[in-house]
């Protein structure tokens, strides 16, 4: 029986249409955007005439971003510290999420709090600045010379009690029967992990890692604090170019080197923004399905 | 023969409908309060296990409490290069000096409390029903296709990182120093939101505009991804209970109360918690980023205060090391009530409904 809509339910869907295709254009506007002016011409930018197609179109500022050897040093940089830091902080959480996740474990609870009290409170910018200074000095001398900060980036910085929780919580979905299976089968407590529990909450490892490796890739006050030009990485160097040329943060202006065409300096930091957002766009297809369980695993037990 | 863990010691039993003390959660207890002789042998027995939490209770002591004992700077009179265990105790001087007896740096931290506050109570107001809504309207859309399509496109902004988000916010609101106003402000300036005076000056330029642009911006960035966790539950409504509703004549409001409300009510619970006990951490990369000295006056949050003071905010005006052992302090005052508020906010959910965060 097909029955007739209510009329404030007309209204509603009506509504919904309309909000949501507004909605889903103005999240998708200003990267069209960006892109139409990062191919226009020198005038149409600066005079802001680009609305959403590209006009007089030149490829100067892409070209000039190509041979930026900074961008991709930063680039390089930022791979890097996404690549180890995401490496480390998830064989850290993956081991000590699988003890927590044990009955067994004497003092779990004391643990736990351990963890979840740093979800609560943090000691504010300036004691973590001192502390990752000194770190950075510890680091230093056990280098024996001046170690690369990238690596203060990847051990020190970037652990989350939540993505730790997250971890426990799948182990603590695996039977203990398998366990028990699994030791009477003579398996040692590594070859329970990597064989069994692992294999077993595959997609929460696999949303867990996304979550550092975006924190990583994002990642820009602690960076720029402590890391110098070569060692930027790309969010860092985007910013430092905003600063200069757009904040008025020096006085240089910017200078199209020799070789290459008119093009605004707003175009070339549109066509740095787009670099630096397409290996997302190209794997965003695969990971937004792992994004979309990881907010619905956020509620915490205890 | 299924078993369900309640509490860590009480064991329910599904078949005989029975509840049992977990035998062995008695004996860890045991091990811990009375025998601790035993517990290095315990302890060594399974060390393996063991093994495997020292590197993360390692980087946890390392780089989350280790800053907490530096904290201890907040109370004691700074002298450049020593330690903080060495130097002397001021008691609690300096929090005197922030919370009344400095004006000039009273006035500074009262105004970042109330901008912290403020810009998060707005989140509450504004970017909290947001997903909602919008997890309500997903569901109005039958097709799969637009659906999906939409939904993608709604996330996108959620994976662009906070330099890339704020650095379009800043071009398109005033592209720089003398140019035009941005795309969205003479979007804005023709729609008659803002004056021609004012789009010309650059929003981010003028304090009046601040709130409004870190609230929109975040609905922006937040609203499709954060409409996930609802739809889900929405989504799960079987078809069923709409139409007994549409039988006995609800509109889609009656509809909205009695079918919908019900089912999403612990996951906005969940999601209430969290928000109101974050009232008090305010991101501070998106403020920093987007903030600049004329809109201080409404866009200076404690965070970015305490770097300022501390001489760590980039183009720093740091007043020594007095100004960051104040620093320290004015973050401390502010963590702290924040941390009140998440324990008040879990304890009351716990009292009313069943639903508790930790």
């Amino acid at each position: 029986m097909k029955r007739r809509l209510e009329i404030s339910e007309l209204i509603f869907k009506v509504l919904s249409y309309v909000f949501l295709t507004i909605f889903a254009l103005a999240c998708l506007y200003p990267l069209v955007y960006a892109f139409s002016s990062a191919i226009s011409g020198e005038t149409v930018v600066d005079a802001n005439e680009v609305i959403l197609l590209p006009k007089d179109i030149q490829f100067e500022a892409f070209r000039y971003v190509f041979n930026d050897n900074i961008f991709w040093t930063s680039y390089s940089n930022t791979l890097f510290v996404t690549f180890f830091g995401t490496l480390w902080a998830l064989g850290v959480a993956i081991l000590g999420g699988y003890a927590l996740s044990k009955k067994r474990l004497l003092f779990r609870r004391g643990f736990n709090f351990f963890l979840v009290f740093t979800m609560w409170f943090s000691a504010g910018m300036v004691p973590q600045w001192i502390n990752y200074k000194n770190t950075e000095n510890v680091f230093n001398a056990l280098a024996g010379g001046d170690l690369d900060n990238k690596w203060l980036i990847v051990i020190a910085m970037g652990m989350a009690a939540m993505n730790v929780i997250l971890l426990r919580n799948a182990f603590e979905g695996v039977p203990s029967e398998i366990e028990e299976a699994s030791i009477v089968d003579g398996a040692t407590e590594l070859q329970i992990l990597t064989k069994v529990y692992i294999p077993m909450s595959q997609s929460t490892i696999a949303t867990v890692a996304l979550f550092f490796a975006i924190s990583r890739w994002n990642g820009y006050y602690w960076a720029q604090q402590f890391t110098d030009q070569p060692e930027w990485p790309l969010q860092v160097y985007l910013r430092s170019n905003i600063n200069a040329y757009l904040l008025g943060g020096t006085d240089e202006k910017f200078i199209i080197p020799d070789g290459y065409g008119e093009f605004s300096v707003n175009s070339f930091i549109y066509a740095m923004i787009i670099c630096a957002i397409i290996p997302i766009l190209i794997i965003y297809p695969f990971i937004q399905k792992y994004f979309a369980k990881g907010v619905n695993m956020g509620g915490v037990k205890e | 023969m299924k078993k369900q863990v309640l509490d860590e010691y009480i064991i329910y039993d599904e078949q005989t409908q029975t509840y049992s003390m977990d035998p062995e959660q008695a004996v860890r207890d045991d091990v811990e309060k009375n025998h601790w002789k035993n517990t290095v042998k315990t302890i060594l027995k399974d060390w393996r296990l063991y093994l495997m939490l020292v590197p993360l209770l390692f980087v946890f002591f390392c780089w989350r409490y280790l800053p907490m004992y530096e904290l201890l700077g907040a109370f004691k009179y700074p002298v450049n290069n020593l330690p903080v265990a060495e130097q002397n105790y001021s008691g609690f001087a300096w929090f005197a000096r922030i919370l009344f007896a400095d004006p000039s740096r009273s006035t500074m931290f009262w105004r970042a409390f109330r901008n912290t506050f403020l810009l998060s109570f707005y989140g509450l107001c504004f970017g909290f029903p947001m997903p909602i809504i919008v997890a309500l309207f997903f569901n109005e859309i039958k097709s799969n296709i637009y659906r999906s399509g939409i939904q993608v496109l709604t996330y996108l902004p959620k994976f662009m990182s906070t330099v890339v988000m704020t650095t379009l916010t800043i071009m398109l609101l005033s592209s720089g120093v003398g140019r035009e106003p941005g795309i969205v402000s003479q979007f804005l300036e023709w729609t008659g939101l803002v004056s021609e005076e004012a789009a010309n000056k650059g929003l981010l330029n003028d304090p009046q505009y601040f709130r409004a642009i870190y609230q929109i911006t975040g609905i922006w960035e937040g609203a499709g991804y954060d409409s996930i966790v609802y739809f889900a539950a929405i989504i799960a409504i079987p078809p069923t209970s709409y139409e007994a509703a549409q039988i006995d004549g609800a509109g889609k409001m009656a509809q909205m109360k009695h079918v919908v409300l019900p089912s999403i009510l612990s996951t906005l619970v969940i999601m209430l918690i969290n928000r109101i006990g974050s009232l008090l951490s305010v991101g501070y990369e998106k403020v920093y980023l987007l903030y600049n000295t004329s809109t201080w006056e409404t866009a200076d949050v404690v965070s970015t205060l305490a770097m300022r003071w501390g001489g760590i905010a980039g183009a720093g005006n740091s007043g020594g090391i007095i100004a960051q052992a104040m620093a320290s302090a004015a973050e401390m005052l502010n963590n702290l009530t924040g941390m009140i508020l998440v324990i008040g906010a879990n304890t009351i959910a716990r009292k009313v409904s069943d639903v508790s965060l930790y």
